[in-house]
């Protein structure tokens, strides 16, 4: 039985003002346009990953970082506050699995590896996401011709 | 990569996979490459397999067959994340990764 994370969420943050979850009656839909394995593919990450040289991500926070698809996990800081990362410190790749990626991209499963990743933080604002910071992730991954993108929420 | 089958439900994007890990672990156990290539593979499956708006697949990993404790205290009541003190909105801020032991005083 899966874990009711809402629930949980409304109990550690009673003090708070409560959360106002999105919640859509309708998903969007794109048909995938060629098979994956012929398909430019992009990790999307809301871990808040970024690397030394990067501006730091800060709270509330719509800016985006792309990590070039060659980067170094062991390179990799993170700033998020929800997150139990000492896995994530040994091996980013439970979360943010570009290793994988690009083993999955030399084996022809995927058909290539987009240029950067794009990494980004919780905000707390929906609205704010869709009007402002998604337009902006949607234009890296228009830049970067993707035809699919991986999306691992945090 | 969906951890948290009700967000996700909620949110309805055009497709997902779940894969009942704690959160965090989207694609797989730190330190288990082979496992984070099947969950992989699997993702990149349902984004073939999957021809309707909102469907979620369910992976068939298992975190720990003798153990699931996890499953009562991820996210619950005396869960700690990084950073976190009494307060959500403070006490977190940026920290490089592999360095999780606390600095020497």
């Amino acid at each position: 039985m899966p874990i009711a994370y809402i629930q949980r969420t409304r109990e550690r943050y009673a003090k708070f003002p409560p959360y106002k979850w999105s919640h859509n009656t309708d998903a969007p839909w794109a048909p995938l346009p060629r098979p994956i394995k012929d398909c430019r593919v992009a990790l999307l990450s809301s871990g808040g990953f970024y690397l030394p040289g990067q501006a730091p991500f800060g709270d509330n926070d719509l800016s985006h970082r792309l990590i070039p698809k060659e980067a170094n996990l062991a390179d990799l800081r993170v700033y998020h506050h929800g997150f139990r990362d000492s896995d994530a410190d040994r091996d980013a790749n439970c979360v943010f699995p570009l290793d994988r990626l690009r083993e999955l991209e030399a084996a022809g499963v995927i058909g290539e590896l987009a240029e950067s990743a794009v990494s980004f933080v919780v905000s707390y604002s929906a609205r704010r996401d869709v009007q402002e910071r998604s337009p902006a992730i949607v234009a890296e991954l228009r830049r970067m011709g993707v035809a699919a993108a991986l999306c691992v929420p945090v | 990569m969906s951890s948290a089958w009700d967000i996700t439900a909620s949110v309805r994007p055009p497709r997902a996979v779940f894969l009942d890990f704690p959160l965090n672990h989207q694609t797989g156990k730190a330190g288990e490459p082979d496992l984070q290539r099947r969950i992989l593979l699997d993702a990149f499956r349902a984004f073939e397999a999957l021809w309707a708006p909102g469907q979620m697949l369910t992976l068939p990993y298992v975190w720990d067959p003798n153990d699931r404790s996890w499953e009562e205290t991820d996210w619950g009541p005396g869960f700690e994340p990084y950073g976190v003190g009494s307060s959500m909105q403070e006490g977190f801020g940026e920290r490089a990764l592999r360095r999780a032991a606390p600095t020497p005083a």
